[in-house]
């Protein structure tokens, strides 16, 4: 059967197909979709971990028990996972383990373009990297018969452009693993003391020596020789590029990244008379093929920053650019939070109150943009609780009354909760602001311990961000109504007063969920015409269903979309002149 | 066969429907028996940001973006995105576009004020321009938000599909309750000179 598929979605539809029986991850753009398609077969056990440790710690076990098991995360995530993945490379499989990590070269909606490539060598773990839909498919089915043939887990490897791209893949069927799940105890392999895991570091440098010269018999690492003189190394989507903008090239292409089949690569090398790697981001496979004494050229041509375009390629390989029209400079059009957005309130309080403001990864970080423009940090998830704790250990008591962390509420089970208790045991005196949107809004609204809903759409428990607060010892714990600026107001001034730790909890969800009776929208505003004196204030908090109409009165007057508004009333509050009303 | 590819480019606002565009061109096209890939990049897009999305078919499709100055159509959802994007377009190609402003965040606050006569601007540029009317003529097949299919509509007669095949997609890729409606829309897209 034939269809489009994503990247993403012809991974779930392989991990299917192998008899995958347990999925779990951290939602993370461009990777999310993987685990919201697994959800499709009911055969396979999908859900959302509190953070890619997790996730990768749930993966593990059931593949100790001897299931087929998927776990899926962005680049940055395996920054978290990485301490269970490194030892996990030392104590091999029972049933496959798969992991997919989603790079996003260029960085469409990450803070760092990190090349996941080097973790493959660094965990000494194989990687696979496909470069269209089919090979998503085909590789996460091999990459299970690579986990268990070779004893490891295997990492599979897509960048923003495969996970997301849609091309044409043939689907099969799935295999019914014989294999029952199972307890079966192997200390020796799985109890990773340093007396076992000392034997096992030998196995693990055995099998990286065995992978390299089988990955040059492997069909996936193959060579295609053409009428032109030069030859180019390439995997990935960097591979679909090449053919396109260098259609005379052989190619050799990598379908295996890790480690690298250098046999081949050699025999490659003595058949063109110039070699290339074109690959994006880091010199991973030039510094390699050159550590083996075989020149190449790469890095010197092609950014080691961004992702590769056919016309990238074009302009590093010398041949004429395509004609561009040429356009005048435009206004840009960055994302902007929602109208009726919970967190606007927030944000336009702290900038009123001259907060410093140590942010995190979500929405809400789109605070940081005027006219807001109340987020002086973002580092890494979790990261906003930890980094106010040591600002405040070093400012002068004045300064430290500033100090306030926002987080949300996926954020903070993620591992904002660790900084927290941190914050709590070591005094730290910050005020920390927990967005509780009630989803997990930014990668497009998927539930979390704190929604009350689990992936397979089963109600859960929710976490109550209050009594877990109280637990961890903070004493000052207050919620309040974001979309009420005096409260906002009153609430956070008299908590940055506060000389010791205090939480605030919103209470409104996110103007995004589907599911119903969690968010109503207001009834739209409008702007009275005649009470409008055109002051401006309501611009102040950036909702794009506000607009200012130049042309109209002496100064100019507001004017809302009632399309687009959500009647969340805070820019009425604003008003000082009540010009802003409930339309009729 | 021939092995040329055919490269679409359709740009706009996060939220006017530009991805469910994409798919149902990239599902006529495969129906139609060619090759196709289609990209764009999601995440931050849906909050009101400029959307771009890449489709390419032919005999065989190697990369999935379209190479600058390679694009046979632009198809544009918003004046503005559409003229910020024309460099994708090949000397000559075609521009279907809905008269459509959609003002971003420093105009919504007066900090810069939107273009003027971007349709005229485009047109200059790109004499083989059809200005579409999306948003009235979806009302008239009965629903605002059909403006989408509308252009879709435009845009399919500048292909060379047989129409079965985009009735098929449409069928398959727009929800039951809203097909009469797209499939009117489409028509009266279609119908365009």
């Amino acid at each position: 059967m034939k269809e489009i598929l994503s990247g993403n979605e012809a991974i779930a539809r392989g991990a299917y197909e192998a008899g995958v029986k347990v999925a779990c991850a951290y939602p993370g753009t461009p990777s999310t979709e993987i685990l919201e398609n697994t959800i499709r077969y009911r055969e396979i056990d999908s859900s959302w971990a509190t953070n890619e440790k997790v996730a990768l710690e749930v993966g593990i076990g059931a593949s100790f028990v001897g299931a087929r098991s998927l776990v899926t995360m962005k680049h940055v995530g395996v920054n978290v996972a990485a301490d269970p993945l490194f030892t996990l490379s030392y104590t091999g499989v029972n049933g496959g383990l798969v992991l997919v990590c989603a790079d996003d070269p260029e960085l469409h909606s990450s803070q760092n373009e990190q090349d996941s490539r080097n973790y493959a060598k660094f965990a000494k773990v194989p990687m696979l990297e496909p470069a269209d839909s089919q090979e998503c498919l085909e590789f996460t089915k091999l990459a299970y018969e690579i986990s268990e043939k070779y004893d490891t887990p295997v990492l599979l490897r897509t960048t923003t452009r495969i996970s997301h791209s849609k091309s044409v893949v043939n689907m099969g069927e799935r295999t019914d693993l014989v294999r029952e799940a199972k307890i079966e105890k192997n200390a020796a392999k799985f109890v990773m003391l340093p007396g076992n895991a000392r034997v096992r570091h030998v196995v693990v440098e055995d099998r990286t020596v065995q992978l390299s010269k089988d990955g040059c018999s492997m069909p996936i690492n193959r060579v295609e020789m053409r009428e032109g003189k030069i030859g180019v190394i390439t995997s990935g989507i960097a591979y679909q590029h090449v053919r396109e903008a260098l259609p005379e090239a052989s190619v050799l292409k990598l379908g295996m990244v890790h480690p690298l089949p250098f046999d081949l690569i050699r025999e490659f090398a003595a058949k063109v008379e110039k070699l290339y790697v074109v690959e994006e981001l880091d010199p991973f496979i030039e510094e390699q093929v050159k550590a083996i004494g075989i020149p190449v050229i790469g890095k010197e041509i092609i950014s080691i920053c961004g992702e590769l375009t056919p016309g990238r390629v074009r302009k590093a390989f010398g041949l004429p650019e395509n004609a561009a029209t040429a356009v005048e400079k435009l206004p840009g059009r960055p994302p902007n939070m929602c109208p009726g957005c919970p967190h606007r309130g927030v944000f336009y309080t702290l900038n009123q109150l001259k907060a410093y403001v140590s942010g995190d990864i979500g929405c809400y970080t789109l605070g940081f943009m005027p006219p807001l423009s109340a987020m002086d940090t973002c580092v890494c998830m979790g990261a906003s609780i930890g980094m106010a704790t040591g600002a405040v250990k070093v400012l002068s008591p004045e300064e430290r009354k500033k100090v306030v962390a926002v987080i949300g509420d996926s954020t903070f089970l993620h591992t904002g909760i660790n900084g927290l208790m941190d914050m709590v045991y070591n005094k730290g005196a910050a005020t920390v602001i927990i967005l509780d949107n009630r989803i997990t809004a930014m990668t497009g609204r998927q539930e979390n311990p704190g929604s009350g809903h689990t992936l397979m759409n089963d109600p859960t428990n929710a976490v109550d961000f209050e009594l877990l607060c109280k637990a961890i010892g903070v004493k000052n714990v207050r919620t309040i109504n974001p979309l009420d600026l005096d409260e906002c107001r009153t609430v956070i001034s008299e908590e940055m007063e506060r000389p010791e730790t205090s939480v605030i909890i919103t209470d409104k969800p996110c103007v995004l969920i589907k599911r119903e009776g969690i968010f109503k929208a207001g009834a739209p505003l409008q702007v009275v015409e005649e009470s409008c004196t055109g002051c401006r204030a309501c611009l102040k908090i950036g909702c794009p269903a506000i607009e200012w109409v130049p042309s109209s009165g002496k100064k100019g007057k507001a004017h809302i979309d009632p399309l687009l508004c959500n009647g969340c009333d805070v820019c009425s509050q604003l008003c000082k002149f009540s010009a802003i009303q409930e339309a009729k | 066969m021939s092995d040329k590819v055919t490269n679409i480019v359709l740009v706009g606002v996060g939220g006017q429907g530009i991805l469910l565009a994409a798919e149902i061109l990239s599902e006529t096209f495969m129906l139609a028996g060619f090759d196709v890939k289609k990209s764009e990049i999601h995440g931050m897009s849906q909050r009101g940001g400029s959307v771009v999305s890449h489709v390419r078919y032919g005999k065989e499709v190697f990369s999935p973006m379209v190479p600058e100055g390679e694009g046979d159509i632009l198809f544009g959802f918003e004046l503005m995105e559409s003229y910020r994007y024309l460099s994708l377009l090949k000397p000559g190609g075609a521009v279907v576009v809905n008269d459509l402003c959609i003002a971003p965040p420093a105009v919504l606050v007066g900090q810069e004020s939107y273009p003027a006569d971007m349709a005229l601007k485009i047109q200059e540029l790109c004499p083989d321009c059809l200005l579409v009317d999306g948003q009235n003529l979806a009302i008239q097949a009965g629903n605002a938000r059909a403006a989408n299919t509308v252009l879709l509509g435009a845009v399919s007669k500048r292909l060379d599909i047989e129409e079965k095949y985009w009735i098929e997609a449409i069928e398959k890729m727009v929800p039951k309750k809203a097909l009469e409606v797209n499939l009117k829309a489409f028509e009266m897209g279609r119908g365009l000179k």
